[in-house]
């Protein structure tokens, strides 16, 4: 599972990226959908989010999941590339699988990559 | 034998569970007197006396088969080949049941995706479900197609007083407590203004816009020109649509449609006094995911064999739980079968042979009809199978008429909308002769007046 150090991450599996503003799905959550087929983003740029709001509705072949925000602010970008390409949740779910860009956003509860890991071996069983 | 899974031992346990002592506690609530009550039964009586009595009640029943029927208004009555129930009762087939299980279902898979490539074929649309329960309710459908795809963004939906009004009562039904706006839906309306005048109900908070086609009173207008005006203010359109008319007239798909949908019946299905029945739903790929119901797709398996499988079932109710679009996902197996059956049998020029005897029978009876004193057709558009006549009286007093003489008239418009009081909706179809239709203007010429 990787789990990048400089991120910051939710209970129900997103991150947040304070340097860039940016947030999605962590690499547990898509590995535990497995092959994601179709994302459908629920904000647009110039919304603004609230931290636990849904931003994005994700549908693998085996189940669908809600992505909510990790972070409140205004959304400066959204990755319009998801509709055509969604494997990229998959493949690189920090870097081209990026979902929401919020400008100035302040995160919500969350963990750092540690209490995460902690968190998510918890669940394993 | 007993069909109860659990043994007296489980019971128990579960009894002992929740606390209490007997299975009796459980019902404790409903008074002693209910729940055994004496059922005023006659005593029994054998097979043979209950095939006669049902018998006799059945054959109390009028049927198209018995009568000669002039009644559509939504259920027309067509010729089935004999084959098409032949194979709907193959016992590998004579389930309603859904195939979830690739590995034993290849046939019945295989067929649902033969009708859904027919029925996309047959509308211009992309992409077709495995069916719905009936016309209306594929209808009720396309608006919560609307509603997932806005996401409450937009909460008007405009409906076509022409579209059937047994259709705007199921869409009415569906969406209690959506919070939507219905508007156009009104039995009061100028019905004679054409498709375009709808666009004054459409604004920046229409979600979609719904008509029929042909409409309910059998005229077919291209709506190419009032789809391309709803596109510009951001709106979604359905078109309800006569799947037999679409062998003969210009596609919904191709006026630019985003959601088709209809009644299948026509398509190998009997009337039934009523259903079941079958709703066809097709859209395009683009919100095929807002689309509710099943799909199934044709792949490859392990070994590289076609094969086909439900597809896209992330987007379902077992799975999308309360964020799906919508919370039916049962299809007509069966009736989708016959009708992919029906219209393998018929093929793409059978399909327009009947279409074009509809035509010219409804418009030869159209014009016979006309002739008569005080009677008249209702409306000057181009129509398919179906008219509304003006008849100058009580059209119940009119079919009683009919009745006698053996003839099922036709519907009586004045029901629905109240300007259209003594006006009948005809339906002609390629199983009325011409001797039929030379009765039917023979019969009504009796009860005709200046």
């Amino acid at each position: 599972m990787n789990t990048p150090a400089n991120l910051k991450y939710t209970k129900s599996d997103e991150w947040f990226d304070p340097a860039t503003g940016k947030m999605g799905l962590t690499d547990y959550a898509q590995g535990q959908l497995s092959d994601i087929v179709f994302v459908e983003l629920l904000v647009e740029a110039g919304d603004s989010v609230e931290a636990g709001k849904p931003i994005a509705s994700v549908e693998s072949v085996k189940a669908s999941a809600e992505t909510y925000a990790s972070a409140s602010g205004a959304v400066a970008a959204v990755n319009e590339g998801l509709a055509d390409g969604p494997e990229v949740l998959n493949s690189d779910p920090y870097g081209a699988g990026w979902m929401v860009q919020l400008e100035g956003g302040q995160p919500g509860e969350v963990m750092d990559a540690a209490e995460y890991e902690k968190y998510c071996e918890g669940r394993e069983h | 034998m007993t069909y109860i899974p659990h043994s007296p031992k489980e019971r128990d346990a579960m009894l002992e569970t929740i606390g209490v002592k007997r299975l009796d506690d459980l019902f404790e609530a409903v008074p002693a007197k209910h729940r055994f009550p004496n059922l005023n039964l006659p005593p029994a009586i054998t097979e043979m006396e209950a095939a006669a009595e049902l018998g006799e009640l059945a054959a109390a029943n009028e049927s198209a088969r018995d009568l000669v029927s002039f009644l559509g208004a939504g259920m027309y009555n067509h010729y089935i080949p004999s084959v098409v129930d032949h194979i709907l009762r193959r016992g590998e087939f004579y389930t309603a049941y859904t195939p979830y299980q690739p590995e034993i279902s290849q046939g019945t898979l295989q067929a649902i995706f033969e009708y859904q490539s027919l029925i996309v074929a047959l509308t211009g649309m992309e992409v077709s479900n495995a069916s719905h329960y009936d016309g209306a309710t594929a209808a009720a459908e396309a608006v919560n197609l609307a509603w997932a795809q806005f996401r409450g963004k937009r909460t008007k939906v405009v409906i076509s007083p022409t579209v059937h009004p047994q259709y705007r009562e199921v869409i009415r039904t569906y969406t209690q407590g959506m919070e939507l706006e219905l508007a156009g839906d009104n039995a009061q309306a100028d019905l004679e203004t054409g498709p375009e005048t709808l666009m004054e109900l459409v604004d920046d908070n229409t979600m979609l816009v719904i008509v029929q086609y042909p409409d309910f009173f059998g005229r077919i207008y291209d709506y190419t020109k009032l789809i391309d005006l709803a596109h510009e203010k951001g709106a979604l359109v359905c078109v309800v649509a006569n799947p037999t008319a679409l062998a003969l007239f210009k596609t919904p798909g191709e006026m630019g449609a985003d959601v088709v949908v209809g009644e299948g019946q026509p398509l190998g299905i009997p009337m039934w006094y009523g259903g079941p029945s079958l709703g066809y739903f097709t859209t395009r790929k683009k919100y095929v995911h807002k689309m509710a119901g099943r799909l199934v797709g044709e792949t490859v398996d392990n070994r590289g064999q076609r094969a086909y499988v439900l597809t896209l079932t992330a987007r379902e109710q077992h799975i999308k739980r309360e964020r799906a679009t919508s919370n039916i996902c049962s299809n007509q197996g069966l009736l989708a079968l016959a009708s992919a059956v029906y219209l393998s049998l018929v093929g793409k020029s059978g399909l327009r042979q009947v279409a074009e005897l509809c035509y010219h029978k409804a418009h030869y009876a159209a014009e016979q009809l006309s002739k008569l004193p005080g009677m008249g057709l209702c409306f000057g558009e181009p129509y398919f199978h179906e008219f509304a006549l003006c008849v100058g009286q009580p059209v119940d007093e009119v079919n009683a008429h009919l009745l006698e003489h053996g003839i099922i008239g036709g519907y009586d418009l004045g029901q629905d909308y109240p300007a259209l009081k003594d006006h009948m909706l005809i339906a002609v179809t390629e199983m009325n002769s011409k001797e039929e239709i030379d009765a039917l203007v023979e019969v009504l010429a009796e009860v005709a007046h200046d």
